[in-house]
């Protein structure tokens, strides 16, 4: 009785913070009511059993996806005000499809009854003596262990990927490079002068400038950039935004 | 049914898919806005794992509970992927507009 209390209370805020999270007018309100709809849905999960994947729930996408987008959202200064010009635009075919989509899922729903063999066709029936973190374990690492193991190659390639995509070498930082220290040749770095008594360091002309450090790079740098946004104040900001695509 | 749950399957399954018609309903309503697009993708990904673990608990069967955990790390990846998309994309052209993205027209 208790548990389908909860479960109704439960589902209707899940319900209503999905809601509010595809149609608040600021991305950070949608990011804290998605917190909101992800807590909801572990409860959820707890009431069918499923210990485990709520805790998962919890830790992994509120700790880390939700977090996440809440980075992107903050650390992208766009105007969002102005994103949601074409809202009453796309909502009546929004609407309709959603509509036409819910009736599908409703007629699905009416007419649907389990197979009278489904019981006897489980893979893995729930083990009664156990809990659920134990009973998931001891399938997970043995019969479905390559798909566990395909899953971490999935979470590693998308790793690589989004470091990939987001690093860049910031031209400010000064970095070790080792193939240049070793291929330093004495004759560009050291000079033997003779000293007349009195001169001083100009007049004899040792005074040299460092030389530019590696300005092709640089140059192709600046290139690659050229339609860049805001962080090299000093180059010319001549491309627009949407005209080099045409 | 064979599992015991306090709820009944039908429930789980109408929550579920009101939350996938509500994803589907925010990529159209926020058709400029990818970080709300991919916000609604997580919500039907969601309703989806929950379909699973419904099922799961009602059968008495724990391979949908395994297949769910799949489900939501390939979720988190493509959370990942997407989001890091749309820094590069922002940190290019300014804009993270969807009706921007006309670069592979030609």
């Amino acid at each position: 009785m208790i548990a389908t209390i909860g479960f109704y209370i439960f589902a209707v805020i899940l319900l209503i913070s999905a809601a509010m999270v595809v149609s608040a007018r600021n991305p950070v309100h949608s990011v804290l009511f998605l917190i909101l709809a992800f807590f909801n849905a572990a409860a959820l999960f707890l009431i069918a059993g499923a210990e485990f994947l709520a805790m998962i729930l919890v830790i992994v996408y509120v700790g880390a996806v939700a977090v996440l987008f809440m980075f992107v959202v903050m650390m992208l200064d766009v105007n969002f005000a102005e994103m949601r010009e074409g809202l009453q635009r796309y909502a009546p075919v929004g609407g309709a499809v959603g509509l036409v989509l819910l009736a599908e899922l409703a007629f699905v729903l009416g007419g649907w009854q389990f197979h009278p063999e489904a019981a006897a066709l489980r893979l893995s029936p729930t083990p009664t003596n156990l809990s659920n973190t134990a009973a998931l374990g001891n399938i997970l690492y043995t019969r479905y262990i390559f798909l566990f193991q395909a899953a971490g190659l999935i979470l590693l390639v998308a790793m690589i990927g989004a470091i990939v995509l987001t690093l860049r070498d910031r031209r400010t930082v000064r970095r070790q490079s080792i193939a240049r220290q070793v291929a330093r040749q004495r004759s560009e770095t050291l000079a033997m002068v003779e000293v007349s008594i009195g001169a001083s360091v100009a007049e004899i002309g040792v005074l040299t400038p460092l030389p530019e450090a590696e300005p092709e790079v640089e140059a192709a740098h600046a290139a690659a950039h050229g339609a860049g946004h805001g962080e090299h104040a000093d180059m010319p900001h001549t491309v627009p935004h949407g005209a080099e695509g045409h | 049914m064979v599992g015991g749950m306090p709820v009944g399957l039908g429930h789980y399954l109408a929550v579920g898919a009101i939350l996938l018609v509500l994803g589907v309903f925010g990529i159209f309503l926020n058709r400029k806005n990818v970080i709300v697009i991919l916000m609604s993708i997580e919500l039907i990904l969601l309703a989806v794992n929950l379909n699973l673990v419904a099922f799961s608990a009602a059968l008495g069967d724990l391979v949908g509970q395994v297949f769910a955990m799949f489900v939501l790390t390939v979720a988190a990846a493509e959370a990942a992927i997407g989001l890091a998309i749309v820094v590069v994309y922002f940190r290019n052209r300014g804009s993270i507009e969807v009706e921007d993205v006309t670069l592979m027209k030609g």
